[in-house]
């Protein structure tokens, strides 16, 4: 779901509304002003009675009491507008009590995130897609490690840019578990129209057991293959830019692939993780995103599918 | 008019006329020809820019398409953006002036009449410059906007963003320099006896436009360069690491994009006020309200430019600011609008003739966009559909429907004026219809696709998100607006080869340039004549001017408030030191491009070419001197009154 | 011979501007040259016949932007950095400097990421894939100005350290033996 108009959170709700406002008023402005519009085209009856001098100053000094009550007509609505845009925005811009914080930073072309805690092993790294618990507010912290970005879930809220050198906050709040998405909203280079953002909104339970399983490290390898791939993974190209909780795997110019089989997109959420589509992303990435940052990692066919059932096995 | 002829036609075309041939051609500075270059090449512009689009609507008619890739893409709506702003809107609305306000206000010759020569080589030389580019796979890559770091030395690589942003530089110095000499023309040189309550409201529009143009253009000039000296010489202006921001390139930009637009739209309001005076049979109503409406907005456009910023996290309370002074803007519209209205009303017979059909256009579409933009004044709203096809969609409302539709509507209506044939208007019917369902068949639906999630510069989209259907009917209409240009060519050239050839007013217009034969002759007008209200051509003039040197070119400098004659100062003749100097200064700008030695070195040529230009002659010394006023030796202007 | 002197940047503008096709072009699958063998490695400026290093053939990847701009992400993302520093050298030599000791060409330094030296380099062979090795190599030649102006990079976007690769002075590569002490 992924619409500003079909909303699933407060936030959004609010914003539907005053759109919804907006609109209305603007629909009657446009059908009242086009139909003087044409009744000024089309009227033909009165036009011989205005030959004479005197009757073009009646005609117009009507004119100018008309314009001058439309005009303050148009003044009162843009302030009723702007009155309300006022009373929604700072409802919008009031911070939230005692929010989930998720630290977000962007990259070219995937969503890093991490899950923010005083408790520093309570703190969770993950990418691409976002769980929350409904009900509850959740204070993203935005910023950025290349380019502007920009974070847009529209049927949750409104969007906020993240910006190299600044740090930016939004808001979230789910009214009902669902599956939400979005995509970056400020072009920033070749694979811009595939940055794509997934949001899991769960009950506070579901939030709370997903939280846990993603605490845990790595899942250890349970057959052979899966340990085979977990040797491939470390000791190729694999190792230099992605991390794997509890591997020696601890790069960060990737995504944490820690638990990806968790995770229901891979690609920045624009492939299903399905193993082929696993083995195809891994073979030629530019294929599926021409521009993408990861490389081609040609690798034997019994490597190549012994790291992804390895990673399969990454839930 | 009355028939009276005090000058002599053939002595004046002899002063006037360019030299014959080619080099005639190069050394022009009549105001009328190169307008009509400006014309061409900015039409040329559009439809390159137009066919890029077609490109890119042809991408995204079906999801996951494979016609282009995302590298051909980006550079695909760059270009798109920046020659529709850079080299069509602007340009054309300056050729506009370039050719209409000299007439429209009475006098022979726009003022600096080199510098206009000069302006056009620099604006073709850089429109060649970026086209050339894009064909050598150098085109611009980073938006119309390009906003750093994507757009800086890390993240965009080669010399793409480095040509774009000279482009800039080269199409910045053409409109700065037709502002000025458009605002000297229309504050120095009107004719004798038009008040400033008697300008001609185009003329009004372009004097507004000329003044956003000169406080607007630095902006962008300036945060071009930092970026180019960011590129090539390693300064940190947007680097945060070092103390630059990357928002400072927005605030730089939006405070010159935000007064763009208004410099694209303001010229077609003066437009909308001459077509609808004439088909309405009326001088427009509320010339005061109008006036200061156009100047009202103008200011105003400074004030609004934080609205494209509200997502990068601004406070709140600044932003609010913004948010009224966008609301406030369109108070003035409204009320020029509603001055239209009234006009239309209480006029006499309307002629539903292709220009104001172009002009009823102009109503239905850009109000549109007018309230779009109302909702894109809020913060709350902005930040759902800010950079999503719901932006797109309103500002090709108001662009399209609040400048384009006009200029169109312009085009039908000066035509027979610019080069003395009428344009077909069964034609003209066809290519309005097709251009206005074609048009809101191609940008009503993004409105729903912007609040449906479709993000802006996206080179594709997946099944899975619904787009589908919507930008297929985008691009079927994108297609018959394709019809409707090519229409529009074909009527242009055929009229001009066959067309029924026009008289001197053929549409009862009451402004100066109608007083005149068309296409007008090389002199302008062959009487210079003392001007008594604001439909000039209803009366009989009451006086006419002489006095003036016959065997040079000159104009008549008149007061700025009263327009009562000032002095008499010569005009320039052809010359060859524009283009040579305009050649001199693409060598420098493009040697910039590489190294900044080019500063250096490229000074040289310029240097020379400037010396050229200004050296003293002798004619012109003998010019100055024939040029005092010399009562006691009769070498006076004054008005001869003709009898009733 | 340096870009101060008209004629030279008259003529180095043309060829950018012409050669800006096969500069510009952003290639996500590339062909990847030969590498070396082994035993065609330069290691000591001892060599029959006089010194000279043997002239190498055009190297596609550093006549393009995309790729040089691409190896100098690399460079800092597999942590050249760590021994390299900013090109200054610190554990590891200097890089920004004419001294060459297992030689200079893009097969020279290919052979050297990949199999690694003695005193400290790592071989990241099967670990970077072919195609990005050639891309911190064509960026390598870039620190040590072997590389066409026009097609340098610029100032990342971080911490200025020291001036960009666009405005380094190109240098004669000059064999170095034996290798350089650690500072």
């Amino acid at each position: 779901m992924h619409s500003a108009i079909n909303t699933a959170g407060p936030r959004a709700h609010e914003i539907a509304e005053l759109m919804t406002l907006f609109t209305a008023v603007c629909a009657v402005v446009y059908l009242i002003v086009i139909g003087v519009l044409i009744w000024a085209l089309l009227r033909k009856r009165a036009r011989a009675r205005l030959a004479s001098e005197a009757e073009r100053e009646i005609a117009d000094r009507k004119a100018r009491h008309v314009i001058t009550w439309a005009t303050a007509l148009t003044v009162l609505i843009l302030i009723t507008l702007g009155l309300s845009d006022f009373f929604v925005q700072r409802s919008l811009f009031t911070p939230p009590k005692d929010p989930l914080r998720v630290l977000i930073t962007g990259h070219q072309y995937w969503w890093e995130i991490e899950y923010d805690h005083p408790d520093p092993s309570q703190r969770l790294r993950t990418a691409n897609e976002l769980h929350i618990p409904t009900g509850k507010p959740v204070e993203l912290v935005l910023t950025s490690r290349d380019v502007i970005h920009s974070f847009w879930l529209p049927s949750i809220s409104g969007k906020k840019d993240l910006i190299p050198g600044r740090v930016n906050t939004e808001v979230l709040i789910a009214d009902k578990p669902g599956l939400y998405t979005g995509q970056c909203a400020e072009f920033c280079g070749l694979q811009h129209a595939k940055m794509r953002l997934v949001l899991h909104a769960d009950s506070p339970e579901d939030f709370e057991k997903w939280r846990q399983q993603q605490l845990q490290p790595g899942r250890e390898p349970a057959t052979d293959t899966e340990r085979r791939g977990r040797t491939v993974f470390t000791s190729t190209s694999c190792v230099l830019c992605h991390s794997v909780q509890g591997t020696d795997a601890s790069a960060t110019v990737g995504p944490d692939l820690t638990h990806i089989a968790s995770r229901g997109t891979i690609a920045a959420g624009t492939l299903p993780n399905t193993p082929d589509n696993l083995a195809a992303w891994i073979l030629a990435p530019h294929r599926m995103k021409p521009g993408v940052q990861m490389p081609a990692t040609p690798l034997p066919p019994d490597d190549l599918g012994a790291l992804t059932k390895y990673l399969a096995s990454l839930q | 008019m009355s028939t009276v002829q005090l000058q002599d036609k053939r002595a004046l075309e002899a002063v006037w006329a360019d030299p014959p041939g080619f080099m005639g051609w190069l050394k022009t500075v009549d105001h009328k020809r190169i307008a009509r270059r400006y014309f061409v090449t900015a039409l040329v512009f559009f439809a390159l820019a137009g066919l890029l689009a077609l490109v890119m609507r042809l991408q995204l008619a079906r999801a996951d398409n494979t016609l282009v890739g995302p590298d051909l893409y980006n550079q695909l709506f760059s270009l798109h953006g920046s020659a529709m702003m850079f080299l069509f809107a602007v340009p054309i609305m300056q050729a506009a002036g370039i050719f209409l306000v000299p007439l429209m206000v009475g006098t022979r010759n726009i003022a600096f009449a080199r510098l206009n020569a000069f302006s056009y080589w620099i604006y073709l030389f850089g429109g060649l410059l970026i086209f050339v580019a894009f064909v050598l796979n150098i085109g611009p890559e980073a938006g119309w906007f390009a906003y750093v770091p994507l757009s800086g030395p890390q993240y965009s690589a080669g010399k793409r963003t480095d040509i774009w942003a000279q482009m800039i530089t080269f199409t910045e110095a053409a409109s700065l320099i037709v502002a000025i000499e458009l605002v000297v023309t229309a504050f120095r040189l009107r004719a004798p006896g038009m008040l400033l309550r008697r300008i001609p409201l185009l003329v009004w529009s372009q004097v507004v436009t000329s003044f956003m143009v000169i406080f607007a253009m630095p902006a962008v000039m300036l945060a071009s360069s930092f970026l180019i000296s960011d590129r090539l010489v390693s300064t940190q202006f947007y680097n945060p690491a070092e103390g630059g921001d990357a928002l400072l390139w927005q605030h730089l930009f939006w405070f010159f994009g935000h007064p763009e637009v208004y410099i694209i739209f303001i010229p077609a309001l003066g437009m909308v006020s001459e077509i609808i005076a004439t088909f309405a049979a009326r001088p427009a109503f509320g010339y005061l309200a109008l006036v200061l409406s156009l100047a009202v907005t103008g200011f105003f456009a400074f004030g609004l430019w934080v609205h494209h910023m509200f997502v990068t996290g601004l406070p709140p309370a600044g932003m609010s600011f913004f948010t009224a002074a966008s609301l406030v803007i369109s108070i003035p519209t409204g009320v020029q609008i509603f001055c239209w209205i009234a006009t239309l009303a209480t006029g006499g017979a309307i002629r539903f003739t292709t220009p104001l059909m172009f002009v009823v256009g102009f109503f239905f579409i850009f109000i549109i966009g007018g309230l779009t933009g109302v909702m894109l004044a809020s913060v709350s709203l902005d930040s759902q559909v800010h950079d999503s096809y719901f932006v797109v969609a309103h500002f090709h409302y108001v662009l399209i429907g609040g400048a384009v539709f006009p200029l169109f509507g312009g085009f039908y209506y000066w035509f027979p004026k610019l080069t003395g044939k009428r344009l077909s208007e069964r034609a003209g019917k066809w290519n309005f219809w097709l251009f206005f369902i074609g048009f809101n068949l191609t940008f009503f639906p993004m409105h729903i696709l912007g609040l449906e999630g479709m993000t802006r510069r996206v080179y594709t989209y997946g099944a899975d998100t619904g787009w589908t259907p919507l930008n297929l009917l985008a691009t079927i209409g994108s297609a018959i607006i394709a019809v409707s240009v090519i229409v529009f060519v074909v009527n242009v050239i055929l009229s001009l080869r066959r067309g029924a050839p026009a008289g001197a007013n053929p549409w009862n217009g009451t402004t100066l340039e109608w007083g005149t034969s068309s296409p007008p002759p090389s002199y302008g007008f062959a009487d210079l004549i003392y001007v008594g209200s604001r439909q000039p051509l209803k009366i009989t003039p009451l006086a006419y001017v002489t006095g003036l040197p016959t065997r040079m070119r000159t104009s008549l400098a008149t007061t700025l408030a009263d327009a009562r004659p000032d002095h008499i100062t010569p005009d320039p003749n052809p010359s060859i030191w524009p283009l040579v100097t305009a050649l001199a200064v693409t060598v420098l700008f493009i040697g910039s491009i590489f190294t900044p030695w080019a500063l250096i070195w490229g000074s040289v040529p310029v240097t020379i070419a400037l010396i050229g230009w200004f050296w003293p002659t002798e004619k012109q010394a003998r010019d100055l001197q024939a040029c005092e006023v010399k009562p006691e030796e009769g070498r006076a202007p004054r008005l001869v009154e003709i009898g009733p | 011979m340096s870009l101060r002197c008209p004629e030279v940047t008259l003529a180095v503008l043309l060829f950018a501007a012409l050669a800006g096709c096969h500069r510009e072009e952003r290639r996500f699958s590339e062909s990847l040259p030969a590498s070396t063998p082994l035993d065609s490695v330069v290691q000591s400026d001892i060599r029959p016949g006089g010194t000279p290093l043997p002239h190498q053939p055009d190297f596609i990847y550093e006549t393009n932007a995309y790729a040089v701009s691409q190896g100098k992400q690399l460079y800092e993302w597999f942590n050249c950095k760590g021994c390299h520093a900013d090109g200054g050298g610190a554990i590891g030599p200097a890089l920004m400097d004419d001294q060459w000791i297992y030689g200079d060409s893009p097969q020279n330094l290919y052979a050297t990421i990949v199999e690694g030296r003695p005193n400290g380099m790592p071989s990241f062979g099967g670990k970077i894939p072919p195609q990005q090795i050639w891309q911190i190599v064509a960026y390598v030649r870039s620190l040590a100005g072997q590389v066409r102006k026009d097609v340098d990079t610029s100032r990342a976007d971080h911490l200025f350290t020291r001036k960009s690769e666009q405005s380094m002075a190109s240098t004669e590569p000059r064999a170095s033996s034996p290798p350089p002490q650690p500072q």
